[in-house]
């Protein structure tokens, strides 16, 4: 096949995959605003990013003990440092995840539209037009 | 589908929320029941949320939906109030009252509210991006 799309779609696609898990952790945060006990996370994007380039997918894993870049991006879960500690040792602020959330929504659309762009690019070529 | 779980937990967080809200509507609406006896007043009712632990001991899979475990009634003791005149007096010439404070249960009922509005707010935002991305490519 002469498309690759993984080549043609370039970074786009797993930002997506990305936002779309990290939309995941911040819905659950704010669903638990009220549950005791309960400690906001969230992922820490541009270290996952910086492990998912182009340039960082091709580390060869020389070692069993290796961990490929795929597996990287799932454990990269980090607990949120709160402004301001709740006695009943919750830790999410419900307007730090709104803004947060709010946040990950415009680059979820930011990458969508990136994505349908290259997509409308690849077209384009194919018609030739 | 990973962002269809949005909706699971945003709904599961709404009906906890409704819940208490029921809660709320049920203690203010008995705030002045009484009694002629300390265990037969109506006592506040709160509910007790808890993350679904499935979600917290799996890394992997980080979003923990709200899950109720129960409904326990206040233990503060119910206010007693000396009427002897009053029909449902005991021997001692007292009444009791329920234990529901108010003006706790309005600032709760706002804490709910909000708390609600908030998640509707996700779910709303996740279809919007759920929607967008159907329409990719077009």
């Amino acid at each position: 096949m002469a498309i690759n799309f993984d080549q043609a779609l370039g970074i786009h696609p797993q930002a997506l995959a990305l936002r779309e898990r990290r939309g995941e952790v911040l819905a659950a945060n704010l669903a638990n605003a009220d549950t005791p006990g309960y400690k906001a996370r969230d992922l820490d994007f541009k270290s996952i990013l910086k492990q998912n380039m182009p340039k960082a997918t091709a580390l060869e894993r020389t070692q069993a003990g290796h961990f490929a870049p795929q597996q990287l991006l799932e454990s990269r879960l980090m607990y949120r440092n709160p402004n301001q500690v709740s006695l009943d040792g919750n830790t999410v602020e419900a307007n730090v995840e709104q803004a947060k959330y709010a946040e990950n929504a415009v680059q979820y659309q930011a990458s969508l539209q990136f994505t349908g762009n290259k997509f409308s690019g690849l077209m384009m070529a194919l018609r030739g037009q | 589908m990973s962002s269809f779980s949005i909706f699971d937990i945003a709904g599961s967080a709404m009906s906890a929320q409704s819940l208490r809200l029921n809660l709320v509507a049920s203690n203010i609406s008995n705030a002045n029941s009484i009694s002629s006896s300390a265990g037969g007043v109506y006592k506040s009712r709160q509910p007790v949320f808890a993350a679904e632990l499935k979600g917290i001991l799996n890394s992997q899979d980080a979003a923990s939906k709200v899950k109720v475990l129960g409904v326990v009634e206040s233990q503060a003791p119910p206010v007693m109030e000396y009427a002897p005149n009053h029909p449902m007096a005991d021997k001692a010439g007292y009444i009791y009252k329920s234990n529901v404070n108010t003006v706790e249960e309005m600032a709760n009922m706002m804490s709910a509210s909000r708390s609600y509005q908030n998640n509707v707010e996700v779910l709303n935002t996740a279809k919007q991006l759920i929607l967008q991305t159907l329409k990719m490519g077009q």
